[in-house]
């Protein structure tokens, strides 16, 4: 991707895909969605697996940042 | 003390292979010289990705957390899980600004955040405050390291202060050898032990107890038998903002403390810093489970030792895992706080050798003199926390560490904000910091905890029914004293330019900020300015 890369020759960390950050950054702190008791999984309350969960999407969300905004020369 | 002699043993054992660990470090990866900030204070800012992601995972992860979580799951349930979205959100909220602040760092040869704030703002005074902030909240944090020590031992059977005395003065003499290599090299084996004890703790001891159903509903039995309302395995209508709150608000400031800026500056390139905001968060799932182990010990009727709830992990692993696996369980544990316990020691000494010494007490000092005075300033640092556990409440410790979370996100506009802009005006920065401390202190002194018989400090959440809102909400005072702290930076900015206030220079171009390993360096910085 990164076809958004402006044909200037001064680099920049400015990407449209930062944007992605917030999905991790948000949703862990929204009580709302993950503070309940059904459905248990494995034994586990909502409130616990879901937020181990986010760990996960975490990871995943930065890992596609990471990679989509490498610089070309590396 | 006999009971647990293997015990005693296999803690003894991988406590002195660490130690020997830490003194060869200093040849490891053979530097030339040691007699430079750079090396001794920086591991030679040359960590790949995989020694990178063992250090700052053994450096954010500590001992003591280790301890206290699960102790604060034990007693209060949900809330104590406030530090899994905390380490879930803190990465990727520093992505974009940690790379930034290595690649300034890289270029000017920055060694800690306040480095960086004198050149950017041009301004000593300001760059003062943030070292001894910096300097202020790391101090009790060390000195928690050692309650993690002690809870482990105390489990052992072992009292009286003489083996902690002992063990920190080992560290203290591989640190100062070694800098910031030997707790490279120990987090290894740290993290090694740590991975392996909670991945058989959360396949075994659950089997043990009649699975994780089980252990959830006998916590909520015990919960909902209690007198406390903001306790229970859920969180309430009042505590939720705070839940999240204080999970933003620690994640904040995680990256502030200078011994986190430490472990990211000692990386080789901006690459290697991606990568991890990636891949720590595999730390973070450690922590989940660790945290539920407080679950664990409600099932097991585990009961701490005397009133010191930080044993009931200890305790726990003593009831249920074979005595040689408890101490490698216990080794664990006390390797877990040598490592920030080291890196945090050598982050303070660092502060004050870049930022005081050279500053105030000798502009001319040489890269020698530099590593010279850090590590015998790393060496009164440790000595000052093991005295604040001998000669003080341990207590004390434990409320100096609420009060530098709070203390430490005031320097969240000069160190965070001005890596992205250099909007602020440097008076007015100074203006919010101390309008922030000074609330937040006022604030955290308000709060009174019933349970524990305390009138002041009693924790960090506070009823925002006392600001004159109808609610019965806590909110965390850091978030609350930053709200002021940028409300100050932000009005006062706009006056001192209105009024035209000459502002400081900006040594700093903006390109030094997307800078990457192989860029050029400049080596010696005009700084000017003196307010």
């Amino acid at each position: 991707m990164a076809s958004q890369e402006p044909p200037e020759t001064r680099r920049t960390d400015r990407s449209h895909w930062n944007w992605l950050l917030l999905v991790p950054i948000v949703i862990p702190l929204l009580t709302l969605l993950f503070n309940k008791e059904e459905p248990r999984l494995a034994g586990f309350p909502a409130f616990y697996w879901m937020q181990l969960a986010f760990i996960p999407l975490g990871v995943v969300t930065t890992l596609i940042v990471y990679r989509m905004t490498k610089r070309k020369e590396d | 003390m006999k009971d647990h002699l293997t015990e005693l043993i296999i803690f003894g054992f991988l406590f002195l292979l660490v130690s020997g660990m830490g003194f060869v470090a200093a040849r490891w990866r053979r530097p030339a010289t040691m007699d430079s900030l750079d090396e001794w204070g920086l591991g030679g800012r040359n960590f790949g990705s995989w020694i990178s992601w063992f250090l700052i995972g053994g450096d954010l992860y500590t001992a003591y957390t280790f301890v206290a979580v699960p102790a604060l799951v034990f007693g209060a349930g949900a809330m104590g899980f406030y530090a899994v979205p905390y380490t879930i959100v803190v990465y990727p909220l520093v992505f974009l600004v940690l790379i930034r602040l290595w690649s300034v760092s890289h270029v000017h040869g920055f060694v800690t955040p306040a480095d960086f704030v004198r050149a950017r703002f041009g301004s000593p005074t300001l760059a003062l405050l943030v070292a001894i902030t910096g300097i202020v909240a790391t101090m009790p944090y060390i000195a928690l390291q050692l309650i993690g020590i002690e809870a482990v031992l105390k489990a052992m059977g072992v009292t009286g202060h003489l083996p902690i005395i002992i063990a920190f003065a080992i560290l203290a003499a591989y640190t100062y050898q070694s800098g910031l290599r030997a707790p490279a090299l120990i987090a290894f084996v740290k993290d090694v032990l740590i991975y392996l004890v909670i991945i058989v703790a959360v396949l075994y001891i659950p089997s043990k107890l009649g699975g994780w159903g089980d252990i959830f509903d006998a916590a909520e039995k015990k919960f909902a038998a209690t007198p406390n309302p903001g306790d229970g395995t859920l969180l309430n209508g009042a505590n939720q903002l705070n839940y999240a709150m204080l999970a933003f608000g620690s994640a904040l400031a995680l990256f502030l403390y200078p011994h986190s800026i430490t472990g990211v500056l000692a990386s080789k390139d901006r690459n290697v810093i991606k990568r991890n905001m990636a891949a720590l968060p595999a730390y973070s799932l450690v922590l989940g489970l660790i945290a539920l182990l407080g679950f664990m010990a409600i099932a097991a009727g585990t009961k701490p030792i005397g009133t010191d709830s930080n044993t009931v992990v200890p305790v726990l692993f003593d009831q249920m895992f074979p005595s040689w696996f408890t101490g490698v369980a216990y080794a664990a544990i006390g390797i877990g706080a040598l490592v920030p316990a080291a890196i945090m020691s050598i982050a303070a000494a660092n502060l004050f050798t870049r930022n005081i010494y050279k500053e105030y007490i000798r502009k001319d000092a040489t890269e020698k003199q530099e590593a010279t005075v850090s590590k015998l300033v790393s060496l009164v640092v440790k000595v000052g926390a093991v005295a604040c556990i001998l000669l003080l409440d341990p207590q004390f410790s434990i409320d100096l560490q609420l009060i530098g979370g709070v203390i430490i996100l005031q320097t969240l506009p000069a160190v965070a904000l001005g890596l992205m802009t250099r909007w602020f005006h440097r008076g007015a920065l100074i203006a919010g910091w101390a309008a922030g401390l000074a609330w937040g202190m006022w604030l955290l002194y308000e709060i009174p905890n019933p349970l524990k018989g305390k009138k002041h400090f009693g924790g960090s959440a506070y009823n925002l029914s006392e600001l004159g809102f109808d609610t019965k909400m806590t909110i965390y005072v850091g978030v609350l004293a930053l709200a002021l702290n940028l409300l100050v930076a932000i009005l006062g900015t706009l006056i001192l330019k209105a009024a035209k206030v000459k502002d400081g220079d900006d040594a700093t171009k903006s390109d030094d900020y997307v800078a990457d390993a192989g860029d050029p360096k400049v080596k010696e910085l005009e700084l000017t300015g003196s307010t």
